[in-house]
């Protein structure tokens, strides 16, 4: 037989959702069949009759505990519940923590106005989170790769008409005032600027002058700004490349402006000579092609219009360097760009190779990766990060492939690269050195390396360099040299 | 070194490097945006309207100042006729009407004389001849819950003075068993009856007797300053509106008992104000229709059954989808099973920027949004998170001051699938009940990339 409790408490006041709540942590409660606790309202009391609820003479202003009960002996737990529940819960420390971001353009609603963007998002998504650091007046870098060129020319297009640069999309390097975004090294402030259609041949540049700016002081690097590898396509048109040479060239502390591009269309590489014949600030043009300079030979140009000797760059464990035991070179890359200049070096030299981004159609590798050729694996493109992070962070598909191409006996030289940085793994040498020896345990066969890095990198040039060396790599701070000793030595044995 | 701000989306190595450089770094919380929208997104991202089109509709939106200038009988004012139904929501029709809407249709049809029993009204709506459902929204005006606008019942007359624009809602009839909630016993009747002969002659004379027009976007002002968020209290509202019309409500030369209870039954209604809210925010929100490329929404409402969204981009147009039961307290011994799906127009709230967007303004009711002051505060932080604006008027003191979240962004909702949150009332999913409770729902999820969809689809080639 179920038993009402109805009891008025004058003086007590809590608002209606609060009554609310307790009502229903009551009827929680063990042995209540039913609960009530209201302000005796008209309406309340309306609820309460309509339950079947007898309540006294009250006013407004009475509080109701309404409890109906299976079994009298629940009385005072369920009384209890009623006072438990209307003692206001007070978060001890009041979490008032504001919560992170969740777009970009909300995230630089909340900064200052100099803000740079920096989009590493799936393709799909770079582009939208891109619009909104460019509407906010904010440039950008996409590191994104996989992002339609139309959306790319798009956004291009738009910064262009309000005086905003989009680095990127794919733009793997980028240093503004100093501060490396994406993968870039720590390189000694100076006063050229670099506009760059290519991530690690920027970093080659980056590099390369700071090594030379350790004997020349006043060189170094202002600002490095990339424009992702599609901005001197035909479609793209330079729209980024211009805009980073209209502000390097407004800035007054850049003397020097050097381009460096992968090989660009070649009607935009003609109007990019004209926009830059037409600055004020003098431009190098460092586009790589067919006849075209290597980025050594840029950076060595870009040393004599300022007035210095290019130094002798350096190559370390040479002197455990055998002849190729074997007729083809193996090129097995992280950097793209590194990987380009390379082929078109060695297509100079060797005739045409073979590659997954080759240099015509008819020179591509599908999924084989190794065949009976010159082969040159650049392992950071796309087809091959799609689902897995760039090499320069997960090396195991190069290791791979290293491990295979010294078990090939027609292998003669293997050339790599080992690009060093902010992003780049703590301790590459570490993973590529162990590789590195143990293809060597088979038979000496050559291994050299092209190191980009400079000696201000977290994972410092030495240590990384000593690794390699001691692993019985031929190590080149140059990838125009390293490259031209691997021919050497290909060439020696043809 | 550099005193730039980086703002890293994405891999979180690259903040880290950054912050290896001793610079400062701002991360974006990204979570991949709803299910196959990536490409409409991108494509409405790039829209070289969009900007412009927002900008516009905010400004539009924001510079609106609604007045009540009348009070007068839907037959007059909207030119309603017998037989004529308005209802809440996007259009629906009687088959598929839920319970409180089809209650509040047949006291409708009772309180016009087409029936003598509103249990007659089932066969006379189940016909489809002499009677007609439309939307309020598509005349312009806003229903609360059921939402159900006969031709004699009164309608507050709210006015855009620089535009001459209009909007209009019903008058407020209480809480428990009420039309709106689809009640419709003879004392629901009753009221009705006495607020159309009565309440209504009164506050038409009232408003026409007020020497200055009540500025109501101005109250809105002031009552989230004092504890209202405008959609589940309206205390201090319904207070400053009595301070403003009782003078002249005094002075109409009615009999002084019907003044007497006509104050009383304001003064005993904290949601009397609601009314005035919802065309005060509809104003401001028509003022941001059809701009072409702009993403912004400009309708929330819901039937009982479906959702509704209009966008100001895509005119007209209704984007639905099934209405959630909300999730809250329960009055009384009733629970989920004896809630209706979410239903009426009063997310018109939401959509400007109050109700449950200015939950930090109202901590009296926060327990309707999780139970603690954090957690209200939490709620209108992350409603900034899909909109286009800060409402320089609307402002909450407990976040120094900061604008209200205004202009819900199509965009913004599908890229961090953080839905609008809405305070409401549940009315009883049977037909005659009335309210059962109160507490919080969002909109479908589905029907922002629809939006979203139909926005891609004009962007200019």
């Amino acid at each position: 037989m179920s038993t009402d409790h109805v009891e008025l408490r004058s003086g007590a006041y809590a608002d209606s959702v609060t009554l609310l709540q307790v009502s229903r942590a009551v009827q929680a409660a063990p042995g209540v069949a039913a609960a009530q606790v209201a302000m005796a309202t008209g309406l309340n009391l309306e609820v309460l009759t309509g339950m079947g609820f007898d309540v006294p003479d009250s006013s407004p202003n009475d509080m109701v505990v309404a409890l109906r009960l299976d079994d009298d002996a629940d009385l005072a737990a369920a009384l209890a519940a009623v006072d438990t529940a209307l003692v206001p819960t007070r978060p001890g420390s009041g979490d008032t923590t504001v919560a992170p971001p969740r777009t970009t353009g909300s995230a630089l609603r909340r900064t200052g106005s100099g803000a740079v963007a920096l989009v590493s998002v799936p393709g799909a998504s770079a582009t939208v989170e891109a619009m909104d650091a460019l509407e906010a007046g904010h440039d950008v870098m996409v590191f994104s790769d996989n992002v339609p060129v139309a959306e790319e020319v798009a956004l291009k297009q738009y910064a262009t008409s309000r005086g905003a640069l989009v680095m990127g999309p794919d733009c793997g390097t980028a240093v503004i005032d100093g501060v490396g975004l994406g993968f870039a090294n720590t390189v000694r402030p100076g006063r050229i600027g670099i506009v760059a259609a290519s991530g690690t041949g920027c970093q080659q540049l980056l590099a390369l002058l700071d090594h030379a700016g350790t004997s020349l002081p006043g060189v170094g690097v202002r600002h490095a700004l990339g424009v992702g590898g599609r901005d001197l396509s035909s479609a793209v048109g330079g729209l980024s490349t211009r805009e980073a040479l209209r502000r390097l060239d407004e800035d007054p502390d850049v003397d020097l402006v050097v381009v460096v591009s992968k090989p660009p269309a070649p009607e935009v590489a003609a109007s990019l000579q004209e926009y830059a014949d037409g600055l004020g600030t003098p431009v190098e043009l460092g586009l790589l092609g067919r006849g075209q300079r290597d980025l050594t030979a840029v950076a060595e140009s870009v040393l004599a219009r300022l007035g210095h000797a290019a130094p002798a760059w350096p190559s370390y464990g040479s002197d455990g360097t055998g002849p190729a035991s074997g007729p083809l070179l193996r090129g097995l890359f992280v950097g793209g760009t590194l990987c380009d200049e390379s082929m078109l070096m060695a297509t100079e030299a060797l005739g045409p190779v073979r590659s997954n981004i080759p240099l015509s159609d008819d020179l591509a590798l599908t999924d084989e990766l190794l065949v009976d050729d010159h082969t040159f694996v650049d392992f950071g493109d796309d087809a091959l990060t799609q689902g897995r992070a760039h090499p320069m962070i997960d090396p195991t598909l190069r290791n791979e492939q290293l491990a295979r191409a010294a078990a090939d006996p027609a292998t003669g030289v293997i050339l790599l690269d080992l690009v060093l940085g902010h992003g780049a793994e703590p301790d590459p040498a570490s993973l590529l050195a162990p590789a590195i020896e143990a293809a060597r345990a088979e038979r000496r066969i050559p291994v050299i390396v092209s190191l980009v890095g400079t000696e201000l990198d977290p994972q410092g040039l030495a240590a990384q360099r000593d690794a390699l060396v001691a692993a019985g790599a031929e190590v080149h701070l140059s990838n125009a040299a390293a490259t031209r000793r691997a021919l050497d030595l290909i060439g020696a044995r043809a | 070194m550099s005193d730039t701000t980086i703002v890293t989306v994405g891999a979180d190595m690259f903040a880290e490097a950054v912050e290896g450089q001793a610079v400062d770094v701002e991360r974006v919380d990204w979570r991949p945006p709803m299910p196959g929208t990536e490409a409409d997104l991108a494509k409405v991202a790039t829209d070289p309207r969009r900007t412009e089109a927002n900008r516009r509709a905010v400004e539009a939106m924001l510079g609106v100042t609604a007045h009540l200038v009348d009070v007068a009988p839907a037959s007059e004012v909207l030119g309603l006729e017998k037989g004529q139904f308005l209802h809440a929501g996007p259009p629906i029709e009687w088959e598929r009407a839920s319970g409180p809407l089809r209650g509040a249709l047949m006291g409708g049809a009772v309180l016009e004389g087409l029936v003598d029993d509103a249990e007659d009204a089932v066969a006379l709506f189940e016909s489809g001849s002499s009677v007609s459902l439309e939307p309020c929204h598509h005349r312009s005006a806003v229903g609360p819950m059921a939402g159900v606008v006969t031709p004699s019942m009164w309608m507050w007359v709210l006015e855009d003075r620089s535009t001459g624009r209009r909007t209009y809602c019903s008058l407020n009839e209480g809480l428990g068993k009420v039309l709106r909630y689809g009640a419709y016993n003879d004392e629901v009747l009753t009221r009705l009856r006495w607020m159309g002969d009565v309440l209504g002659p009164l506050l038409q004379a009232a408003v026409r007797g007020t020497e200055e027009a009540t500025d109501v976007t101005g109250i809105l002002t002031q009552m989230l300053q004092m504890g209202d968020e405008a959609h589940n209290r309206n205390r201090a509202g319904t207070l400053m509106l009595l301070r403003d019309l009782s003078p002249a409500m005094v002075d109409a030369g009615f009999d002084s008992s019907d003044v007497a209870d006509s104050l009383r039954f304001v003064g005993g209604n904290d949601h009397f104000f609601l009314n005035l809210a919802m065309p005060a925010c509809k104003l401001a929100l028509d003022a941001g229709r059809d701009v072409p490329g702009s993403t912004m929404v400009v309708a929330m409402a819901r039937n009982g059954t479906d959702f509704g969204i209009q966008v100001s981009g895509t005119g007209d147009e209704w984007f639905t989808g099934p209405a959630q039961v909300a999730e809250g307290l329960f009055l009384g011994d009733y629970g989920p099973d004896d809630a209706n799906p979410d239903i009426g127009d009063s997310a018109i709230t939401e959509t400007a920027g109050i109700g449950g967007f200015a939950m930090a303004t109202a901590p009296a009711i926060v327990r309707l949004v999780g139970g603690s002051v954090p957690d209200a505060l939490a709620t209108t932080r992350r409603m900034h998170e899909i909109t286009l604006a800060e409402n320089p008027r609307w402002t909450v003191p407990v976040l120094e001051f900061q604008g209200t979240p205004t202009g819900i962004d199509v965009t913004k909702v599908v890229r961090t699938g953080i839905l609008p949150q809405i305070n409401t009332g549940m009315a009883g999913a049977v037909a005659g009940v009335g309210q059962v409770g109160a507490g919080l729902v969002t909109p479908p999820a589905e029907i922002f990339p629809k939006a979203l969809a139909a926005l891609a689809a004009q962007v200019p080639a």
